[in-house]
């Protein structure tokens, strides 16, 4: 645990291997003004959905609660480096819970350029006094790219190029999280020609592991979750190459995109607007990424307001934001490379006939064919007839 | 135990022309079927079929796997008597029988190739990381795979006899019980799981069809329909090969069938009756065609009560022939005139080159069998009415 005392708050607040129900568990109520106006029950609700956003067993949202409220809460220092604040704003969207009970109860926000109200000198020592109050234990945030060209110059703060910051930064940190594509692998700042050399946070920071959450914005629950399973656990959850944790991008878009039965059946919009768009088919052909994008996009949404908001859903290609490689350097209309299924060269037609009944022509057959039975039938049966009489006869002579 | 104590009979080729009559219809069926499968695999399903989405599976699978496969079980039902129960007395009709079933399943597989969409994927059914173990059908397809394999491994020594291959025969001889004893149980479990396979239908089979005891009828049926073609093509080859009838064993055999066809209608009539549905059977949709196959069945069996009817060569195979269209017609009733696969305003009736294909199929497994018999010893030699063989010195 970042402050080491999580352990002796869950004892105080609740034996939770005695618990049968949540409803015996009366301990978070200790902390109702942690809870910023969320009832425990709703608290606890909330919680047990971080666990599933997690992969893990929903009892588990009780330990993620537990380490949620323990004060003190672990500090978090924020640094943004060149990019559009979409990542902050993103997390502005969220509403389970909403940014309040994140950085007031969830965590200690100490620094972030956005959010803080102090500035000036006020704002820098502060940062630094959080740095020393937690050393080795906080959690380090970027989100925008790290320009290296010219010795960093591109982008300073308090007099100190953002490279120097977050050179600075990590080595007293715990655990270094990158969100957004800036700051996973340099993201629009590092396309083209690429003016100030960006590079992302891994460039730069290479003795500590950098978690990424990459997106432009990236879902703020993926975030989320994973902050809330690092406080939890004190440990990072699965990861894959591109250090992104599995829980949200171990799947390419296109296997849960809700638009893949018509890539299967061939139906793709030729072009915004065209028959095929406004039906909803498969984006493919406008260029969708989505068949060679990891992402949850399409499982998870966006701004908590239902199925289907998410670019794919609202008919736009998906543009690979989360894929180094992808994102910002493939134009947006170019044809996806095809990581698991080809379309094939050939499609059933979209409007299937019904069938029809009985033709004259297959009437006449079957009839044929059970009246030959029959009459064959019955030949047999007469020849057999006569072999018969003769095997009787024959029984008599005998 | 040695296959071998039980062979008193020798056997031997029928010989005699192979150019008849018979054999050339057939023909002309197999090459028209043939013409059309060109077709259906040039430009697909559709040219040539019925088939669509909401009746995916048309007389294809219905006629040619699941009927057609129970007109292979006529070396099961052969086997089981004649090996495991011990019957001695059978062993004259298991060749033939199981030349039977050779072509029945083997042409029910290719069948499946036929009716299969993506046919070039057929193999993975082989490879266990893409099979799903719990699935049924792929259980049915497993067996009935392994099943023509074991039938070629049985019918082998007709073969090794004809071309004078002893030391193999001898050889097989010794491990032939192996594939005897998977011979019994692979149709046992593929023909109840043809059953168990139309139960996960749910509602979608007519209550008059769907029950638990599927599983159960489709074994009955199997068997049934396996004594059905053994006394048929007892009957006809001894008509057609002017041979003498094989009547003392064929009267023990329908007391059998009699047995395994009561057990079957009284078990439908009790089963109707458990799950409340016997007023389905006046009145309720599709009873029309349940009423035909149990009188067929009922009449099959009515015939077979008085015991000199037994010995009767006509009564025997009018008998045979109505529990065969009994069967064949509560197979096509589940599978196809009971079963409402989708909702919705779908129809379904097999075209003519669909039709054309099945009738080919099963002309193949005719002229087939008709130059096996003549070239290779299948028919038991007690007594030869074409060339005497040489295998009868080497048998035994």
């Amino acid at each position: 645990m970042p402050d080491g005392h999580v352990d002796l708050d869950a004892e105080r607040i609740g034996t939770l291997g005695e618990c049968e129900g949540l409803g015996e568990f009366e301990g978070l109520d200790e902390y109702e003004g942690a809870l910023a106006g969320m009832s425990r029950r709703e608290f606890l609700t909330y919680c047990t959905g971080v666990a599933a956003t997690l992969g893990l067993s929903p009892a588990l949202g009780v330990n993620i609660a537990n380490a949620a409220v323990a004060a003190p809460r672990p500090t978090v220092i924020w640094l943004s480096g060149q990019a559009c604040t979409g990542c902050t704003e993103t997390l502005l969207r969220t509403n389970h819970p909403t940014l309040e009970t994140l950085i007031l109860d969830t965590i200690s926000l100490d620094y972030n350029e956005t959010l803080m109200t102090g500035s000036g000198h006020q704002a820098e020592n502060w940062k630094q006094q959080a740095m020393k109050d937690n050393w080795g234990k906080y959690l380090m945030v970027t989100d925008g790219s790290v320009p290296t060209k010219d010795g960093g110059v591109y982008c300073k703060v308090a007099g100190k190029t953002y490279l120097e910051a977050v050179q600075e930064c990590a080595k007293g940190a715990a655990a270094v999280i990158s969100i957004g594509s800036c700051s996973s692998w340099g993201g629009w700042p590092s396309t083209g020609v690429n003016p100030t050399g960006a590079v992302g946070l891994s460039e730069v920071i290479k003795d500590k592991p950098v978690v990424t959450i990459p997106g432009c914005p990236p879902n703020p629950y993926n975030f989320l979750s994973l902050v809330l399973h690092y406080v939890a656990f004190g440990k990072l959850p699965e990861l894959d190459d591109k250090m992104r944790p599995k829980f949200a991008y171990g799947r390419l878009i296109h296997e849960n995109c809700e638009r893949r039965p018509h890539f299967d059946a061939g139906r793709f919009a030729m072009e915004f607007g065209d028959y095929g768009h406004r039906q909803g088919y498969c984006l493919y052909k406008l260029g969708c990424k989505g068949p060679e994008t990891y992402a949850n996009c399409p499982s998870v949404g966006f701004n908590d307001v239902g199925q289907g908001t998410w670019p794919v859903g609202t008919g736009h290609p998906c543009f690979g934001c989360t894929e180094k490689g992808v994102g910002f350097t493939k134009s947006i209309h170019e044809l996806a490379t095809l990581k698991s299924v080809a379309p094939p060269n050939t499609y059933p037609a979209v409007a299937v006939g019904q069938g029809e009944g009985i033709s004259a022509g297959a009437a006449a057959v079957v009839a044929g064919i059970a009246g030959a039975a029959v009459g064959a039938g019955a030949v047999v049966a007469g020849r057999l007839g006569k072999h018969d009489e003769k095997a009787d006869a024959s029984s008599e002579t005998k | 135990m040695s296959v071998h104590a039980h062979q008193p009979h020798g056997h031997a080729a029928l010989g005699g022309r192979i150019l008849t009559l018979p054999f050339l219809v057939c023909s002309a069926l197999v090459v028209l079927a043939g013409y059309l499968l060109v077709q259906r695999y040039v430009y697909g399903l559709a040219a040539v079929s019925n088939l669509s989405d909401g009746y995916p599976w048309g007389i294809w699978v219905a006629v040619d796997v699941v009927i057609g496969s129970a007109f292979g079980c006529a070396g099961y039902v052969m086997a089981l008597l004649c090996y495991i129960l011990n019957k001695g007395e059978y062993h004259p009709m298991v060749r033939p029988a199981v030349l039977a079933s050779l072509f029945g399943y083997g042409l029910a597989g290719l069948a499946v190739l036929v009716d299969l969409g993506r046919y070039w994927n057929f193999y993975h059914m082989m490879l266990p990381w893409y099979a799903q173990p719990n699935s049924v059908m792929l259980e049915v397809g497993l067996c009935v795979a392994t099943y023509t394999i074991v039938l070629i491994v049985e019918f082998a020594p007709a073969f090794l006899e004809r071309f004078g291959i002893e030391g193999l025969r001898r050889k097989l001889n010794k491990v032939l019980w192996v594939f005897i004893a998977l011979g019994v149980l692979l149709p046992t479990m593929h023909q109840s799981s043809l059953g168990t396979m139309m139960v996960i239908v749910g509602h979608k089979l007519s209550p008059l069809w769907q029950t638990q005891l599927l599983p159960v009828f489709f074994l009955l049926t199997a068997v049934l329909m396996g004594f059905a073609i053994v006394a048929w093509e007892s009957v006809m080859a001894s008509l057609n090969f002017k041979r003498e009838m094989e009547t003392p064993v064929l009267r023990k055999m329908a007391g059998l069938m009699l047995v395994v066809a009561s057990v079957f209608v009284a078990l439908r009539f009790v089963d109707l009756l458990w799950r409340g549905q016997l007023g389905t059977a006046f009145g309720g949709p599709s009873s029309g065609w349940f009423w035909v196959e149990t009188v067929l069945m009922v009449g099959g069996l009515v015939l077979l009560i008085p015991k000199a009817n037994r010995s009767r060569s006509r009564t025997l195979f009018i008998s045979a022939s109505m529990l065969l269209v009994a069967g064949i017609l509560y197979r096509l009733n589940v599978y196809l005139i009971g079963f409402t696969p989708s909702v919705g305003p779908w129809h379904y009736f097999p075209s003519v080159k669909e039709i054309m294909v099945t009738v080919g199929i099963f002309a193949l497994e005719v002229a087939l069998y008709l130059v096996f018999v003549k070239k290779l010893p299948v028919m038991h030699a007690e007594h030869p009415v074409g060339v005497p063989h040489a295998a009868d010195a080497k048998h035994g």
